[in-house]
């Protein structure tokens, strides 16, 4: 068993391009998927019964199906309903669908958890609804919403792999063509593994920085 | 879409439960011993422990996969497809499992422990009769998530060639030109296969004694 690293050097840009493709994908899907389930949670929150259950459905054929087969849908499915998409808008949309479903989930779970009394007393001193909602609804939430936010962003970083089964062009697509062309599996796949053990590792430690700098915003003991 | 091709679906989620079942239960024993580690003071038990948890849960499943498919061969192991697929589940959920396990032994109420010691009990006895029970009890919630997770990521081991669900719904797409109705009803079969998960979870959960009622 040999290990021959020249075999990737050589290769260095299309590596570098699938390794921003899969960043790229990654940053975009998670901030789409952020924002698309926090509307989500808000729109249960607020929507009424019927929204709130129809939406609860949704959430949950989400949750509850391999992100493999939402991307099939999407990717072989889409263009039988008028929606031809290329691989990589296709597997954008896809990651930012399946995060907001556990985004949602997450939203939800933090306007619950600020307790009534925070807000009462709040009003009791006076402050407007939007200085309740700035200095004690958003910085507790924050805190509560922070670690699994992190979490799921970690979880989307490793999904953003099985996106080369649709031929998107990242990362995974890329060092595998590199592996069977050169028959250097070995090195291709190793690399692949090292790049995303160290930028899961490095997000999580990211998070855990943020958690503790937030910490004076803290109102629970846990 | 016709009956025949559901059934054809549903004979090969037989496929992805099978899968899921034995790397959930080889995990299991993985994570138990790697809990063991975790939760042992020698350094050089709890290193180890530590790296092969961070490597499996932090790279994506796909990946170990394709690394154990491609690699095992090269190190001059030969076996089939659904050997190395069932390998790459286990070690996966073995790392996520032993997180938790060490998370519910950890959580084993001192005072339990020690009023056990008090009426008696030996270390051996506390271990069986008070510290696995209570432990098993509070990850249970968190055994049936891991569950419903390998039961959804057993999808990707179609990659490796193997034709449970997901490939088989693939294959159908392609020679019936029906990609939207194959896809659709494997997704329901994931979704009814991981209720019936849930559900089953949350009656053993009820069952099990000193269950709140």
């Amino acid at each position: 068993m040999s290990f021959d690293i020249n075999v990737l050097i050589e290769q260095w840009p299309a590596i570098v391009s699938g390794a921003g493709v899969t960043i790229m994908i990654w940053v975009f899907g998670t901030i789409a998927a952020a924002a698309l389930g926090f509307l989500l949670a808000v729109a249960r929150q607020y929507g009424g019964l019927v929204v709130d259950k129809a939406l609860g459905l949704i959430v949950a054929v989400l949750r509850g199906t391999p992100f493999l087969i939402q991307i099939f849908l999407v990717y072989y499915g889409g263009p039988f309903v008028g929606l031809s998409l290329d691989p990589l808008p296709a597997g954008l949309i896809g990651i930012s669908i399946y995060g907001a479903a556990y985004f949602s989930e997450i939203f939800r779970s933090g306007f619950r958890a600020v307790p009534r009394g925070h807000i009462e007393a709040g009003e009791c001193v006076g402050l407007t609804q939007g200085q309740i909602v700035r200095r004690i609804l958003l910085p507790e939430m924050t805190m509560l919403v922070l670690p699994p936010s992190v979490n799921m962003a970690v979880i989307l970083m490793k999904e953003t792999a099985v996106l080369s089964i649709i031929t998107v062009p990242e990362l995974t697509a890329t060092l595998s063509a590199i592996g069977s062309q050169q028959y250097a599996f070995v090195e291709a796949l190793s690399a692949l593994a090292l790049f995303y053990w160290v930028l899961v590792e490095f997000t999580g430690r990211l998070g855990n920085l943020a958690e503790t700098k937030l910490s004076r915003f803290r109102f629970f003991n846990a | 879409m016709s009956f025949k091709l559901f059934e054809l679906l549903l004979q090969a989620s037989i496929y992805t439960v099978t899968i899921s079942v034995v790397s959930i239960l080889i995990g299991f024993a993985i994570a138990i011993l790697l809990s063991g580690m975790l939760l042992s003071l020698r350094r050089h038990l709890v290193l180890p422990a530590r790296i092969f948890i961070s490597f499996f849960r932090g790279v994506p499943l796909l990946v170990q996969l394709l690394l154990i498919y491609n690699l095992l061969p090269v190190i001059g192991i030969n076996v089939p497809s659904v050997v190395a697929a069932v390998i790459g589940l286990s070690l996966c959920t073995a790392a996520y499992q032993a997180e938790n396990l060490r998370g519910g032994f950890a959580s084993v109420p001192v005072g339990l422990v020690e009023s056990a010691e008090m009426v008696g009990l030996t270390p051996g006895q506390i271990f069986r009769r008070i510290k696995v029970p209570t432990a098993l009890r509070l990850t249970l919630p968190a055994l049936v998530n891991e569950a419903i997770l390998i039961l959804k990521a057993s999808s990707l081991v179609s990659v490796v060639g193997i034709v449970e669900l997901t490939r088989m719904a693939q294959d159908l797409a392609g020679s019936t030109f029906l990609p939207l109705q194959l896809f659709a009803s494997a997704g329901l079969i994931y979704l009814v296969i991981n209720w019936i998960v849930a559900l089953a979870g949350g009656l053993i959960e009820r069952s099990l004694p000193g269950a709140p009622r």
